[in-house]
């Protein structure tokens, strides 16, 4: 597939803000259980989700671009039924309408107790958006995963393994973001966000790992013989119809060597993964450089728009083998 | 129900492109607007296509086949570029089975694009929408139309009649009893798309000739040329005498 930039932008944007906010509310979750010190409603968490909301918000701005006809992009909301985009296009809105919820409910201190556990744990408003927030982000992962896993006759995203990468790669992301902005904010919390991002960095390579072998070992079902139904070993195509170039020629093939697209595989590999894990375990010592986890968070973030492309280069679409000669 | 549908006949077609050229223009000259091209007289030209005819070569010379293969949207029964739509503008039509989008409604998201494993879908720079065969229908319910002229364009256009066109949920069609008796068969059975257009495979047209075919055992002299000539008042005899 021709990897669109408009869509690698949507998919890692959106990505790091779920994984903030993710990371945000998991500190917020341990700090109610006492496992970690409360810290201040603005500076951390309305600040936070501040930043988690301009991310959503570029990715939304970036899949505008994809569209040839954004003026309609409201009827996109209609075909959930069926549609996994139609799905995405219905709970990211409604994500970022909880982020931005949280953050003011944080921003203004406005926490209303609403319930208390039976341990006493009191249960307010910013904690109940949180979790409804909290469900939404893995629910858009799940959509944006699906969207591309649920295509049966692209193999190399016909998988669970799909999902899995979105949700942790995207996590990893937030979660190194989280890791320098409480570098920032809330230093207490740098080993604790360093933590987490290091194993969900990790955990994201494993799983991404085993996808890239389980793509290395894909047989094509769709063949020359099934494309024209002629049971001939020998097929040749001598003309794909027209000379110039068409869409068909445009949007399936990525029109990079077969050398670049190795070494996007291992450039994404390195920056995605395992730089950021390095640079990420300076974190947990503690007393880490702040610029060195902003550093972690960028070259992560290049890593992953890296893995985006990839990702798309890699799938190889059935209707390629119509069009593979001129003549 | 009905299932409208084309089945083409790789025996017959020659690759001329004259489903190509009247698709194009009977397609971009309707109310839902052109299919236009980019650079059509520059040095990269590019457009909106419904149909193509793509060359295959089948074996190795000099026991090779030339095969010309018309390619447009195969209407699936399942069409699995249906249910990805986000809005909706895609859609098959209960009445006849025809896979249409609806140009007023489509975001040009091209996802539709990625969900059909035969490529059939075009995207058009100028109307920013995805775009696709029709099976010309605004001219199948045309009243104004004679019941000759209410077919595809590209139909009408094939001088060798290698395409036809009706309904192959109708047994007795023409299109149902080409399937049935020449051995038509569905593109990329393995997606289960259950393509409604079918193709007609090659048939070698071979001589079979037994041995007593080429000479005759009803020839009791076993000689070819005229037989002896009797007199007029003598009896004859069929293949033994001439008159």
């Amino acid at each position: 597939m021709h990897p669109a930039f408009s869509v690698i932008f949507l998919t890692t944007l959106i990505g790091v803000g779920q994984g903030l906010f993710l990371a945000l509310f998991t500190a917020q979750s341990y700090a109610l259980f006492g496992l970690l010190p409360q810290q201040d409603s603005h500076a951390f968490y309305a600040y936070g989700s501040a930043i988690a909301l301009l991310f959503l918000i570029g990715g939304l701005i970036a899949s505008f671009f994809h569209l040839g006809r954004p003026e309609r992009a409201w009827r996109s909301a209609t075909q959930w039924r069926t549609s996994w985009l139609s799905r995405e296009v219905i709970v990211l809105p409604a994500f970022m309408g909880m982020v931005f919820l949280y953050g003011l409910a944080h921003f203004f201190e406005c926490k209303p107790v609403l319930a208390t556990l039976p341990s006493g744990i009191a249960i307010d408003l910013t904690v109940v958006i949180g979790t409804i927030a909290w469900l939404l982000a893995f629910a858009l992962y799940v959509c944006t995963g699906m969207i591309y896993a649920c295509l049966r006759f692209l193999r190399e995203w016909y998988s669970s393994l799909t999902v899995i990468n979105y949700i942790l790669l995207g996590g990893a992301s937030g979660f190194t973001l989280a890791t320098a902005f409480a570098a920032i904010t809330a230093p207490e919390l740098v080993r604790f966000f360093a933590g987490w991002a290091v194993i969900i960095t990790l955990l994201g390579l494993v799983s991404r790992v085993a996808s890239l072998i389980r793509n290395a070992r894909l047989r094509p079902k769709s063949t020359l013989q099934t494309a024209i139904g002629i049971k001939h070993p020998q097929i040749v195509q001598k003309s794909q119809g027209f000379m110039g170039g068409s869409f068909n020629t445009r949007e399936f093939f990525h029109g990079k060597s077969a050398a670049f697209l190795r070494s996007i595989k291992w450039i994404f590999l390195l920056l995605a993964f395992v730089v950021p894990a390095l640079l990420l375990a300076t974190g947990l010592s503690g007393g880490a450089a702040v610029e060195l986890l902003l550093l972690a968070f960028v070259v992560q973030y290049l890593g992953l728009m890296a893995e985006r492309w990839f990702f798309f280069a890699q799938a190889n679409h059935p209707q390629n083998l119509y069009y593979q000669a001129i003549g | 129900m009905t299932q409208l549908a084309l089945v083409i006949d790789l025996n017959v077609c020659v690759g001329c492109h004259a489903c190509v050229t009247s698709c194009k223009e009977w397609n971009t000259s309707g109310a839902a607007g052109p299919m236009v091209d980019q650079n059509p007289y520059g040095k990269d030209p590019t457009g909106t296509f419904f149909n193509r005819v793509q060359t295959f070569e089948v074996g190795v010379f000099p026991n090779a086949e030339t095969i010309h293969f018309p390619k447009s949207c195969l209407h699936c029964e399942d069409p699995p570029c249906v249910p990805v739509c986000p809005t909706g503008a895609s859609y098959k039509r209960k009445e006849d089975g025809i896979v249409l989008v609806d140009y007023d409604k489509c975001i040009g998201c091209k996802y539709c694009s990625w969900a059909c494993p035969y490529g059939m879908r075009e995207f058009d720079e100028a109307q920013k929408v995805m775009k696709k065969c029709t099976l010309c229908v605004d001219r199948l319910y045309d009243p104004q139309m004679t019941a000759e002229e209410r077919r595809p364009a590209c139909v009408r256009a094939c001088p060798t009649s290698a395409r036809l066109y009706g309904d192959i949920h109708d047994p007795e069609s023409e299109v149902s009893r080409a399937i049935r008796e020449a051995g038509g068969y569905q593109l990329m059975p393995e997606w289960g798309a259950n393509p409604a257009n079918h193709y007609l495979p090659r048939r070698k047209t071979k001589l079979r000739l037994r041995p007593d075919e080429i000479e005759r055992t009803d020839n009791p002299l076993k000689v070819d040329g005229l037989l002896p000539k009797p007199g007029k008042s003598e009896p004859s005899l069929d293949d033994v005498t001439t008159w």
